[in-house]
């Protein structure tokens, strides 16, 4: 739907341009935080508009259009920019004026799209962004002159830089506005054409591309000897598989060696609050509900907080630095192998740090087909929310011992994250083989320019993680916590009771009615009570576990923390049960509303659902049972 | 006219790591990329610069069939398919002495 907003505007602009040209940061730079993202009406692909107010007041509506190659679409997004340019777009107003972002970098790439948007008869300007960037490795260009050959004005921007956006600003001022056009004669010029280029104009766009550069006297950036000498090893066949293989391993190693440190203060904060306010609290259900709820479910999730925003910082700057993609290169021919794309490593890789940013990422996956494999195997992805439970049990039950160079409790990572990947593998070949049509659908990937990635888009990404997570942590898991506190702790235990007061409540009712499913796969009925608030998050089960054993302690162990009472009360093979239940881990309800709204049907989710569960419940089952015979 | 330049075309599939050629053009009957969005492989190529004079570099193959590869052309880099390169017929370029 158009927002109130952008139909009052005087003037409405829609930002068009390739991939990777600087179009959102430009965006940005306009708009600042005046931005509301939504999505396009029927489909998935996220709608990005924004205002802001010349000097003179005249008050702008801009719209940021997903990056594409040409009006000829491949994927979903390509397919959004061309219906709103050519007036197709359901409950979309055409804009009044298109602003062309070509990257400096790459020209001649920019260029055809503006050739083929110009075409279109829109009042136009192209912003010249990444200008910068370009003079450093030789580039130039005549703006005037271009602005001649191409018969529409043409403003330098530097989308980082203020003075950019400025000038950009300023040369808006002379288009007219909505008001101003609907109150004159229509003229030949307002006509918009509204077809999609054919093969032949595509050509002959082509050949003018040079003729205009030329004309502009235009000299091309070269590629840096540095980016030629890191592509020749992080492209090469073995250096490159070896430099990613390297890359995934330190993630992992610094999640867990860089977090100890913080995550050592917060618990220790955590616990001497909770001691503090058990202090000057009266006994009684307040002081319960404060302590063993709230203080103890919230504190076992948010002592994760640093190993969380560790896996996305590094998550960010991989996406940032223009790594992905060559990734994907490298991996293409082993995934497809199991009936994947390379294109699907983006969107699993964002599934480690949430399988629903990952699942959005599968839009910009052209194929159909490929894009349904990718949904369905993203949840076995280890999320971030599944840290919590794999560091919990980790630290319970394995010992923290050298091996080699590294750390056993990060093998031990590794390893899980390891099967879950081989699982998606395993199920990806399956749908290959049994479900799906072979149909080939291309690669086609852009390997964009490395960059530095920029600090302040990095701090604001973190900073957006951070915001998500706490109030994740204030909002569902507090009220989670606080229904677990009274379920586990009415009804009252009778007079004369004498087990702990949570196993006479509700919550141990629930417990031991399933634990008749569970204990097949050696959980108690604490684990069975906490994988129940679980399904609205995972690191809930955390939270749930750390509010049943504060509920059900003794006097003296009432302050301990969660970690020393399931080591010495659970048995090795029941916190590898969980580990391997972990790994697959089917209760997430977002990710299940998440792929119902992204394939618009419940067929993939309760699918997605059924295997999760079932291969969960064999793998524990194997588990526990080879855990057994090990250790009696 | 030299003897390179009149030579035949041959797929760009032919050609080595770190080799340069001029694209000749762009074969039509490539597969299509999305029934629902009605594109073709050839169409986006010669969008993304595939066009008829156009130097192009193989700056990357993966092993061990050399599929994907990673070619330049004019300025920006892009992995494609063995499946999909060899659309692009191709006579090698005459290196600047």
């Amino acid at each position: 739907m158009d927002s109130a907003n952008r139909r009052l505007a005087d003037v409405r602009i829609a930002l068009v341009g390739v991939p990777n040209c600087g179009k959102t940061a430009l965006f940005n730079r306009l708009t600042g935080s005046r931005q509301k993202v939504a999505n396009y009406p029927g489909v998935t692909v996220e709608r990005k508009e924004g205002q802001f107010r010349d000097r003179a007041g005249r008050h702008y509506s801009v719209l940021d259009l997903p990056g594409a190659y040409s009006l000829s679409p491949t994927t979903l997004d390509e397919a959004i920019t061309r219906d709103v340019v050519l007036g197709r777009a359901h409950g979309e107003v055409p804009p009044d004026v298109i602003v062309c972002v070509a990257d400096a970098t790459h020209m001649p790439l920019s260029l055809r799209l503006v050739l083929e948007i110009k075409r279109l008869g829109y009042p136009m300007v192209v912003a010249l962004n990444r200008s910068d960037l370009a003079k450093k490795r030789g580039f130039r260009l005549d703006v005037a002159r271009l602005s001649a050959a191409l018969g529409v004005p043409v403003i330098e921007t530097v989308a980082i830089a203020p003075a950019g956006a400025q000038a950009l600003i300023a040369g808006l001022a002379a288009f007219e506005g909505r008001e101003a056009r609907e109150a004159r004669a229509p003229t030949p010029g307002d006509a918009i054409c509204n077809l999609a280029p054919d093969r032949a104009e595509t050509e002959r766009n082509q050949h003018l591309v040079p003729q205009i550069l030329e004309q502009a006297g235009y000299c091309e950036p070269l590629r840096t000897r540095a980016a030629a000498r890191a592509d020749a090893i992080l492209m090469h066949p073995a250096a490159g598989m070896l430099a990613l293989g390297i890359v995934l391993f330190f993630v992992f190693q610094a999640v867990f060696s860089w977090a100890a440190w913080p995550m050592d203060m917060i618990e220790a904060g955590v616990g001497a609050f909770g001691t503090w306010v058990a202090g000057v609290l009266p006994e009684g259900a307040l002081r319960s509900l404060l302590v063993d709820g709230i203080i103890a479910g919230l504190g076992a999730v948010i002592v994760f907080l640093p190993q969380i925003l560790i896996l996305f910082f590094f998550i960010l700057v991989l996406e940032d630095s223009g790594y992905l993609p060559r990734a994907a290169y490298l991996l293409d021919r082993l995934m497809g192998g199991v009936g994947l794309s390379g294109r699907a490593f983006i969107p699993l890789l964002s599934s480690f740090a949430c399988a629903i940013p990952g699942i959005m990422a599968a839009r910009t996956i052209p194929s159909v087909r490929d894009r349904i494999a990718t949904i369905m195997i993203a949840p076995l992805m280890t999320c971030s929310a599944r840290l919590p439970v794999y560091a919990l049990l980790i630290a319970a039950f394995i010992p923290s011992r050298a091996v080699g160079p590294f750390n056993l409790q990060g093998l031990v990572l590794f390893a899980l994250y390891a099967a879950g990947v081989l699982a998606a593998l395993a199920v990806a070949w399956v749908m290959k083989r049994f479900l799906t049509k072979r149909t080939y659908h291309p690669l086609l990937l852009e390997l964009p320019d490395y960059q530095w990635p920029d600090l302040r888009s990095l701090a604001v990404g973190l900073w957006e993680r951070v915001r998500i997570f706490l109030r994740r942590v204030g909002g569902i898991i507090l009220s989670l916590m606080i229904v677990l506190w009274f379920l586990s702790s009415y009804p009252a235990p009778p007079p004369g009771a004498t087990g702990p007061a949570i196993e006479y409540s509700f919550a141990g009712m629930l417990g031991r009615a399933l634990h008749v499913v569970f204990a097949p796969i050696g959980f108690n009925w604490q684990i069975a009570v906490a994988l129940v608030p679980g399904l609205a998050a995972r690191e809930v089960a955390v939270s749930a576990l750390g509010t049943v054993y504060a509920m059900s302690a003794t006097d003296s162990a009432l302050e301990s923390a969660l970690l020393p009472v399931i080591s010495s009360t659970w048995s090795v093979a029941t916190g590898l049960s969980l580990l391997a239940w972990y790994v697959f881990a089917p209760q997430c309800l977002s990710t299940l509303a998440v792929v119902k709204r992204e394939t618009q049907s419940w067929r993939y989710p309760l699918i997605m659902a059924g295997y999760l569960f079932a291969l969960a419940y064999l793998a524990s089952f194997i588990t526990w049972r080879v855990a057994l015979a090990w250790s009696p | 006219m030299s003897a390179a330049a009149s030579a035949l075309p041959v797929p760009l599939t032919n050609l080595r790591r770190g080799a340069r050629a001029i694209v000749q053009c762009v074969l039509d009957e490539t597969p299509v990329i999305d029934d629902a969005l009605h594109s073709t492989v050839g169409q986006r190529l010669i969008e993304l610069g595939f066009v008829q004079g156009v130097e192009i570099e193989i700056v990357e193959s993966m092993w061990p069939l050399g599929d994907p590869l990673a070619v330049r052309v004019r300025g920006s880099t892009f992995a494609l398919r063995r499946r999909e390169a060899c659309a692009v017929m191709v006579t090698p370029a005459v290196t600047p002495v």
